[in-house]
């Protein structure tokens, strides 16, 4: 039993959810209680998506226990074929309905559909979203993928993007175009926007892209062993890892093109003076762990951040991470406990976090600005301007990204200078940016959250620390956006030395003692 | 008692109801954890459950709060499904942890799940067993939110339920209002019922477990929510009097449910005039507003928190709308009665779910507005219907006479928005 508040992942389920809604002529049939239809709305809400995802729940309640869940299950498939006339089906069980072990899989084989039926087992109580994409998709593929002719020009797969997954619409709009450019077709892009039929033809394909090792490592591991093609191990975020990428294609592909690199501006715009202010900022990264590897190179290389920690909440993924970790002189967190993350970002008091939707929370609360790198995913990792984070144009967005919770270069300045006026009080607060008053977060709706609450139980160590009169007026001078920090410091620097009351000089030896 | 609107020449009292079981497309009883855990303001709610009652509470809640909230899952795993014993062990051992870590939790409801009750944990031997741990300063109380046993608001219905055997005895005459109003509203409701000269009211659930309201054979109550079957059922189990009325929406279910009341307590009609005169001229105003956008208007209610016949009614009654299908996911004839006497027959009064089928009959229907759950508003909405997702009606103060013209106008804005838009080339 483990207790848990907010979640990374949702249940494997939600995985195979992600592949089917992603896919189009596919259904899932899954046998689940009523509430689990919630799972709906990440889809339709989230996403925006303009249609239902394509699954039928059974919807057993109580009073069919032990009675007739069964039929229910297959009264439910067969409606569903006939109602959505799909090229293929999948079908599953969701955490209650692996309990009651009616085995919907082997149901469904016997029932003589006349189409393909592919049976999910996705161990509920152990395993959770990625991996239920993961499997799910290798199931598909290898049910319907078989060896065949290559194309005659030279081609690959794209494999990986699902519904629900982080800019995959744009990413994959963006290799596609590099992929074009450099003169290879894409066979089929799946699982989104894929067929079942489509996956048949997977094999024309010379090798694969396998651009979300999350949702597609295990299908791109069996095409290279069944089908023969070989797949892409790097992932194209960043300037570097694009043009690696491209290196990897190009020995893939001996006929592929170099790609142009015109409409590409990261490289300047990190070279230009304004940018001098982001040198060094130390910034903590997490979420997925291919997001989080990638953006941690493009972080400390293409924008001169210092990476000062960095963690992954799927544990599948763990070993490359801590190795990646190793290499960046810092300690990788591996972990889905929300509140281990808070703790780690608190003690490491970065000037930024590279998260998720919870870091950017988690963020609000201590003050400290966030941008938003991987899943899991919010209304507002869907917008309408094109924005992938992958390829030279997603350079150019991931520039963008960074720097703009950041508190900017002249800016800065500027608002050191000004610091006594009215516009920069302290109960003016930023006007957008996220980064300075850690206010409680509106709820919407009608119930605003109250005052935020002790989660740590534990004592402030600062308990024991007088800051005198001058000092506390001293400390008011300095900028707001700055002014957490710098408190801070000044604390521990104070804890540190055993000074039990802080003075203007504490103040500033304490700024010096972090000045860099 | 004052110059109420006719009945209806025949209401939908006695009009046949569609019944469906098919697949639904609702939430189940956990949800109600969203807003119950903000009511009670000193309670914690710990679901034993699986990821996805974790999923569904970070889901449903849209946003995450991100203090802790006093709301968690115990994630069941392998080894708690191998052996019950054990499983009893570990919720013993992650309660104590939590209770130390949050002294200020007075009331912790162990809140059953579908895993848990098909593994069969018994979690009423728990919370007896956990309340003789941590009495006098926790009660431990449990209830099933589960979707196998429960739909979305009947998990509140749930909770409450289980507060009522545990609540004291008195013999004091009083009235007890029931159901989880935000606090704005439950204190409209006492400001009224004071000005009527009814003092003696209770809440349940109250705010704080220091106000936890005692009942008895004197006591009466009156149901804020249609969904409280159950607590219904409890209640006159201890001896209290239900008082029937239509809810209290719009100006008309405020007054009615008010009257009721007011009759029960020998109000005289000149104070009761005296009363609400005022807020009811002001509710009729506002609701007026909105209604010039509604007025004439289809509606078509997907089931899926009780709330919806009482709404329709307001609907028609009290903005001039033409309601086509009304779904509930449950119909209690006794509670939903005075509603549906009021409502004027027409409409298809349907009780559970085939929602394949449902949403052929909306999409033929093409109501003006329909009103459905998140999962199906935007599919709908990118077929052209104009929708209202119903889930905002109960996270929403919509109750009484102050919110009528709020609730109108929830209704409205989706049809006043589609009538702005205009995306088309001007030519
Ligand atoms: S329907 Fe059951 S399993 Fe699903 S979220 Fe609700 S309680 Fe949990
Ligand atoms: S926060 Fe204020 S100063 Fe900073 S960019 Fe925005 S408007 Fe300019």
């Amino acid at each position: 039993m483990k207790l848990s508040v907010w979640t990374y992942e949702g249940p494997p389920h939600v995985g195979a959810m992600r592949v089917a809604t992603g896919m189009r002529g596919l259904h899932y049939v899954l046998h689940a209680p009523q509430g689990d239809t919630y799972a709906d709305l990440l889809f339709t809400m989230i996403e925006r998506r303009e249609e239902r995802p394509p699954v039928t729940y059974t919807t057993f309640q109580a009073r069919d226990l032990g009675a007739d869940t069964a039929d229910l299950f297959r009264t439910a498939c067969r409606d569903a074929v006939e109602r959505f006339a799909p090229q293929a089906i999948i079908v599953g069980a969701s955490c209650t309905a692996e309990l009651i072990q009616d085995d919907p899989g082997g149901m469904a084989e016997t029932m003589e559909l006349d189409i393909p039926v592919i049976a999910l087992e996705l161990p509920s109580y152990q395993r959770k979203e990625n991996f239920g994409a993961d499997e799910t998709f290798y199931q598909i593929v290898r049910h319907l993928a078989r060896p065949m002719e290559r194309t005659a020009r030279v081609s690959c797969n794209i494999l990986g993007p699902t519904g629900l997954g982080f800019r995959h619409r744009d990413d994959v709009a963006e290799i596609t175009s590099l992929l074009a450019d450099m003169g290879v077709e894409v066979n089929v892009t799946a699982p989104m926007g894929a067929s079942p039929q489509d996956l048949t033809g997977l094999g024309r394909a010379h090798f694969n892209v396998l651009l979300y090792p999350e949702t597609a490592e295990a299908a791109a591991r069996w095409c290279e062993k069944e089908l023969g093609q070989p797949f892409t191990r790097i992932v194209p975020i960043g300037v570097g890892a694009t043009r690696d990428f491209v290196a990897e294609v190009r020995a893939l592909a001996p006929a592929a093109t170099a790609p142009s690199e015109e409409g590409l501006r990261l490289p300047w715009y990190s070279a230009s003076v304004d940018s001098t202010y982001l040198t060094g900022k130390r910034v903590f990264l997490f979420g997925d762990a291919t997001h989080v590897m990638a953006m941690a190179r493009v972080a400390r290389d293409e924008i001169g951040f210092d990476v000062v920690g960095l963690g992954c909440y799927n544990r599948e993924f763990a070993r490359p991470l801590r190795a990646l970790a190793r290499e960046y002189g810092v300690e990788a967190i591996v972990t889905d406990d929300y509140l281990e993350v808070e703790q780690t970002i608190e003690a490491l008091a970065p000037e930024m976090i590279m998260g998720t939707q919870m870091e950017r929370h988690i963020g609000k609360r201590l003050g400290i600005p966030c941008a938003v790198i991987s899943a899991p995913v919010h209304v507002q990792d869907y917008p309408a301007r094109y924005s992938p984070v992958m390829g030279f144009e997603g350079a150019n967005v991931l520039f963008d990204t960074l720097v703009h919770p950041l508190v900017m270069g002249l800016e800065e300045h500027l608002l050191h200078m000004f610091r006594d006026d009215f516009e920069f009080h302290d109960a003016a607060g930023p006007s957008h940016h996220g980064g300075g008053a850690a206010r409680a977060e509106s709820a919407g709706g009608a119930s605003p959250p109250g005052p935020p609450e002790d989660i740590s139980g534990k004592m402030n160590g600062a308990d024991a620390l007088v800051w005198l009169e001058a000092a506390e007026r001293e400390l008011k001078k300095i900028p707001f956006f700055v002014r957490g920090k710098a408190r801070r410091n000044t604390e521990a620097f104070a804890a540190q030395r055993g000074v039990q009351e802080i003075s203007v000089d504490t103040l500033y030896e304490a700024k010096a003692h972090y000045a860099r | 008692m004052t110059d109420m609107a006719p009945l209806p020449a025949r209401g939908c009292g006695a009009t046949p109801v569609l019944k469906e079981r098919g697949q639904r497309e609702v939430f189940c009883g956990l949800t109600g954890i969203i807003w119950l855990h903000r009511k009670m303001q000193d309670a914690f709610f710990l679901v034993v459950g699986s990821r996805t009652c974790a999923h569904l509470l970070q889901s449903a809640a849209g946003v995450m709060i991100f203090a802790e909230p006093r709301f968690a899952t115990a994630i069941l795993e392998e080894t708690d499904l191998a052996g019950l014993a054990d499983a009893q062990d570990e919720l013993d051992r992650e309660v104590a942890r939590l209770l130390a870590r949050r002294p200020d939790i007075r009331q912790l409801f162990l809140v059953g799940s579908c895993p848990s009750e098909v593994i069969k944990l018994d979690l009423a031997k728990a919370a007896e067993r956990l309340t003789r741990a941590h009495a006098p300063h926790v009660r431990v109380l449990n209830y099933s939110g589960s979707g196998i046993e429960t739909t979305f608001t009947e998990g509140e219905d749930a909770c409450l339920a289980s507060m009522v055997p545990a609540l004291p005895e008195t013999s004091e005459r009083a009235l007890l209002l029931v159901g989880a109003l935000p606090d704005v509203v439950e204190d409209q409701a006492l400001a009224l019922l004071s000005a009527l000269g009814i003092d003696a009211v209770r809440c349940l659930p109250a705010r704080r477990s220091d106000d936890t309201p005692a009942i008895g054979p004197n006591t009466v109550f009156a149901l804020c929510q249609p969904f409280l079957g159950e607590t219904h059922a409890a209640l006159r189990r201890r001896g209290a009097r239900p008082i029937p009325a239509p809810m209290p929406f719009g100006e008309e279910g405020t007054t009615q449910w008010l009257a009721a009341i007011a009759r029960d307590f020998g109000v005289s009609a000149e104070r009761f005039e005296a009363v609400t005169a005022a807020p009811r001229a002001r509710a009729r105003r506002a609701v007026a507003a909105a209604a010039e956008t509604l007025k004439g208007r289809s509606v078509f209610f997907f089931p899926d928190s009780q709330l919806e016949i009482p709404l329709a009614r307001f609907l028609v009654r009290e903005c001039g709308m033409e309601a086509i299908e009304i779904g509930t996911p449950f119909l209690h004839r006794e509670i939903a009665g005075p509603d549906l006497d009021l409502l004027p027959e027409g409409p298809v009064i349907s009780e559970g779910q085939d929602v394949d089928l449902q949403l052929d009959r909306a999409r033929a229907a093409r109501a003006d507005l329909t009103v459905c759950g998140l999962g199906l508003a935007n599919p709908l909405e990118a077929q052209g219907l104009a929708t209202k997702w119903s889930i905002e009606l109960v996270f929403t103060p919509v109750h009484f006479y102050e919110q009528a013209g709020d609730l109108a106008a929830l209704f409205a804005r989706p049809l006043r928005r589609k009538a702005r838009l205009k995306i088309e080339a001007a030519e």
